[in-house]
């Protein structure tokens, strides 16, 4: 009885882990020197960051920022330095970035894109914000389209105001024509009077009003139009039309109506086969020859649109995979509580359908923006083409590694801002349990 | 009693077009059909109009004329008085070169890229994402023209490999010549060559395929059908004993030896660059523009496939590895047999239209003047004959056929490669 081993009755006291295995040394042991292998990447990778730096880090630190020309550039370095080699020349950024900004836009109006950029952002706050911005700012966003052609393009002020009368008096036929006869009819007549109004009575308007009224700010014309300016404002109208008519193509490519189906898919894979600079050569030589002759419009209006169709389709494709994910079950469950079709999309599908689709639709925003840049090849002066000038230009002849750099800086912080901020909404809608 | 009596048979009304479901749709289609269908014929008819009035009706008769412009980048013979159908056919055949290059380039980065993203090691997996962000956040037109930028502005001139003391150096042991005006590299040359083959006469189209390639081609396809062969019988032999037997030293013996026999059977030699007077002559000359467009293009897809790569292995869930190591696969093998296998299906749709999107934006050839069919049909041809409308269709309609080729082979390999599920 007596021989019973010894059996412990209490626990021994938790120990420090050893220190080599916790803290910046066990992380650094972990994650850099876990092998033979992994500590020969670690070197290498070291060994390539140094090797970088210090080429990067004097380049950009060690610069001229004060100089008229290349030459000038260079003589100050060999004053400072002893050689021209290693040593930006910022000075080309100082001397021009207004106009890589603003292109040819008359410098004493460049407060109007300025303030537009602002009423942009304030615009759009309450729709990226929606849970921290009030939603009595979404009357911003509902002006702020007349607005910014007014403030980007001068002229009469009556134009736009036309224009947003088009909407009022569409809505009030809809409502006159639908308490009289349906919904349909009505739908139908609103938007026959929008167009009639917009194509035809708006110009009597606008040139009447004109006539007796005059208020309107200082014309820009179109070619003075460039720059990092000209990729926003391209950038952004593609973005905001794209996505309703993206969202009515994926609606009309899963609709069961075999035409509207078709021509849904045809005009799709059409746009999606073909490179946009194509699309933009249909814009600049091939759409006047559409239009019913004499007609004359803009050249970036022409751009555009083909930019916006461009995108649509993509759009389109992005938010179809979202439809097509979606479980069935949802679509059964809103028949069952007897919702029509549209009904059914706007409260159960949609909603869930473009919660989905979210990174998909924000890389089509930055893949749209990015493509903006092309506008350089049919001629307009956007920062690219901006920066061909400046290169043939015979004061900067020879430079470009610091241009690229700073057009790189500006697309690169508004497309990471976007990818960003898209994996932001996707954490706030997270309904999931994992 | 009761009676049977038929349902009140319902009278078609004009408004049942409207309110009943069941005509409902097909009214709303025939509505869609004639609005599609009046557009376009208001848009041709303007359009019919409008060139009236320009004074030049739509004819392709401008394609037989002499195109009197050079492309200097090209892979069948070209003159400038050959017609411009022949310079669209060459540009057709550049935009197919840079983009098979660029496809081939960028799935090696992108994979390799995507792989060290997930990597263990802390510092290569960050410097690895700082790759995949610069390069997916900034045009690919700035990298196009920026790499143009580069090989002409940083390279040295044909000039500095000249004198006693020259000041630049042609590298991998005098073989390459890397100047501003393109990059030399050795050609293939055959001093017992089978000469080549001339297909469809003199027309625009003619085209010369070198008996050699078609040699090499015919003993390759022999090798790689043996090697399956092999490979099979090795299959069958381990289903009947249970042992594997090894087969390696085989195959590569059947893909190398019967090549390198008709290699010496053809007398293959290289033929390097060499600078006489101003200028490098021999070799094979790759332009700047090509280079640029390749370069930009392989690295700016390459961040992006780096992205679906990435994404493919983490969706292979972790209990598949764990049951291959719990079945005794080594990690290699299962790799190859379990992870690849599956995320494949992910990787591959997603990758066809990074394939698609580099072709068409190969298109943008034309910012650094690399003579691809929107250089050649939709640049210089357009520009000389005027003829916008007829150009601007014929180049859609080439992207529009190439990209259908691209997805319905790569469709035809996914469906091959996806689940089959019951």
């Amino acid at each position: 009885m007596s021989d019973v081993s010894f059996v412990r009755t209490e626990m021994l006291p938790e120990q420090a882990p050893p220190a080599s295995e916790v803290g910046a040394i066990g992380w650094i042991r972990h994650n850099l020197f876990s092998g033979w292998f992994n500590s020969i990447l670690t070197l290498v990778s070291l060994y390539a960051i140094w090797y970088v730096l210090s080429g990067v880090l004097p380049w950009i630190f060690q610069s001229v920022w004060n100089a008229n020309s290349l030459n000038e550039c260079r003589e100050i370095m060999i004053a400072t330095w002893g050689s021209t080699h290693g040593h930006a020349c910022w000075a080309v950024i100082n001397d021009r970035w207004l106009q890589l900004l603003f292109g040819f836009y008359p410098s004493h109006l460049y407060w109007r894109p300025i303030v537009s950029l602002i009423l942009l952002l304030v615009a759009l706050a309450p729709v990226l914000y929606s849970d921290r911005v009030s939603s009595k700012m979404l009357i911003v966003t509902a002006i702020y389209p007349f607005l910014m052609p007014f403030l980007m393009w001068g002229g009469t002020i009556w134009g736009p105001i036309a224009a947003a009368l088009g909407f009022v008096v569409g809505w009030g036929v809809y409502t006159l024509v639908s308490k009289q006869l349906s919904g349909l009819f009505g739908m139908i007549a609103g938007v026959a009077a929008s167009v009639i109004w917009w194509l035809v009575l708006s110009s009597y308007f606008v040139g009447a009003l004109d006539s007796v009224l005059p208020i309107g700010i200082e014309a820009v014309q179109s070619r003075q139009f460039g720059g990092f300016m000209l990729a926003i404002l391209l950038g952004v109208v593609a973005i905001g039309v794209s996505l309703p008519i993206g969202i009515v193509l994926a609606l009309g490519r899963q609709s069961d109506l075999m035409i509207v189906k078709y021509l849904c898919v045809g005009f799709i894979e059409f746009i999606r086969g073909v490179p946009l600079i194509t699309l933009l050569f249909v814009a600049s030589l091939l759409l006047n020859l559409f239009l019913p002759p004499g007609t004359n419009f803009d050249i970036i209006l022409r751009v555009m649109i083909m930019m916006t169709l461009f995108s649509a389709a993509y759009m389109a494709e992005v938010i179809r995979g979202g439809l097509a994910a979606l479980p069935r079950g949802q679509y059964e469950g809103a028949d069952s509580l007897g919702l029509n079709y549209w009904q059914a999309q706007r409260l159960i599908i949609m909603p869930q359908a473009l919660k989905i689709s979210i990174p998909g639709i924000v890389s089509t925003f930055i893949g749209i923006f990015k493509d903006t840049t092309l506008v350089s090849i049919i001629g307009l002066f956007d920062v690219i083409g901006l920066a061909s000038a400046i290169r043939a230009d015979t004061a900067w002849n020879g430079i470009y590694w610091e241009l690229f750099a700073f057009i790189a800086a500006l697309f690169f912080v508004v497309c990471f801002s976007m990818s960003r901020y898209s994996m932001y909404l996707e954490r706030k809608l997270q309904t999931g349990h994992h | 009693m009761t009676t049977l009596t038929d349902p009140p048979k319902e009278q078609f009304r004009l408004s049942m077009l409207l309110y009943d479901t069941r005509y409902r749709s097909a009214t709303i289609q025939v509505i869609a059909l004639i609005g599609f269908m009046l557009l376009a014929a208001w848009i041709i008819s303007n359009t019919i109009q409008n060139l009236e009035g320009l004074g030049k009706p739509v004819e392709f008769g401008f394609f037989a004329e002499s195109a009197s412009y050079d492309i200097n980048q090209r892979l069948l013979e070209y003159t400038s008085q050959d017609s411009h159908l022949r310079a669209a056919f060459i540009g057709l055949l550049n935009t197919l070169v840079v983009a098979v290059l660029g496809c081939i380039t960028a799935t090696i980065v992108g994979v390799f890229v995507g792989v060290l993203r997930l990597s263990n090691n802390w510092l290569v997996a960050r410097i690895m994402t700082f790759y995949v962000e610069i390069f997916r956040n900034v045009p690919v037109l700035l990298w196009i023209v920026l790499a143009m930028a580069i090989l002409i502005e940083g390279l040295p001139a044909p000039n500095a490999f000249r004198g006693d003391n020259p000041t630049a150096t042609m590298d991998l042991f005098n073989t390459v010549a890397v100047t501003n005006r393109g990059v030399y590299i050795p050609e293939f040359l055959f001093s017992r060559s089978l000469g080549d083959i001339h297909l469809f006469g003199t027309s625009s189209l003619r085209f010369d395929i070198s008996l050699d390639l078609v040699a090499f081609l015919v003993v390759l396809g022999g090798s790689i059908f043996t090697m399956r062969k092999v490979s099979a019988w090795a299959a069958a032999t381990q289903e009947s004993t249970g042992d594997r037997p090894k087969i390696w030293h085989i195959q590569l013996g059947i893909l190398f030896v019967p090549m390198i026999i008709l290699m010496t059977a053809l007398g293959l030699h290289l033929g390097y660059p060499e600078l006489k007077g101003f200028n490098f002559r021999g070799g094979t000359h790759m332009r700047n523009s090509l280079i640029a467009l390749w370069l930009a293009l392989s690295l700016y897809t390459a961040a992006f496939i780096a992205e679906i790569v990435r994404a493919g292995i983490l969706a292979i869930s972790k209990g598949q590895t764990e049951a291959a190591s719990a079945l005794g696969l080594r990690p290699g093998r299962t790799m190859r047999l379990v992870i690849l296998p599956q995320a494949l299906r992910v990787i591959i749709p997603p990758m066809i239209s990074n394939y698609l999107n580099l072709t068409k934006n190969s298109s943008l050839a034309i910012a650094v003047g690399y003579m691809d069919i929107t250089g050649t049909l939709g640049g210089i041809t357009m520009n000389q004959t005027g003829r916008e409308l007829e150009c601007v269709l014929l180049l859609m309609l080439v992207y529009l056929a190439i990209s259908l080729s691209i997805s319905a082979v790569m469709n035809w390999y996914n469906n091959r490669v996806k689940l089959v599920e019951r």
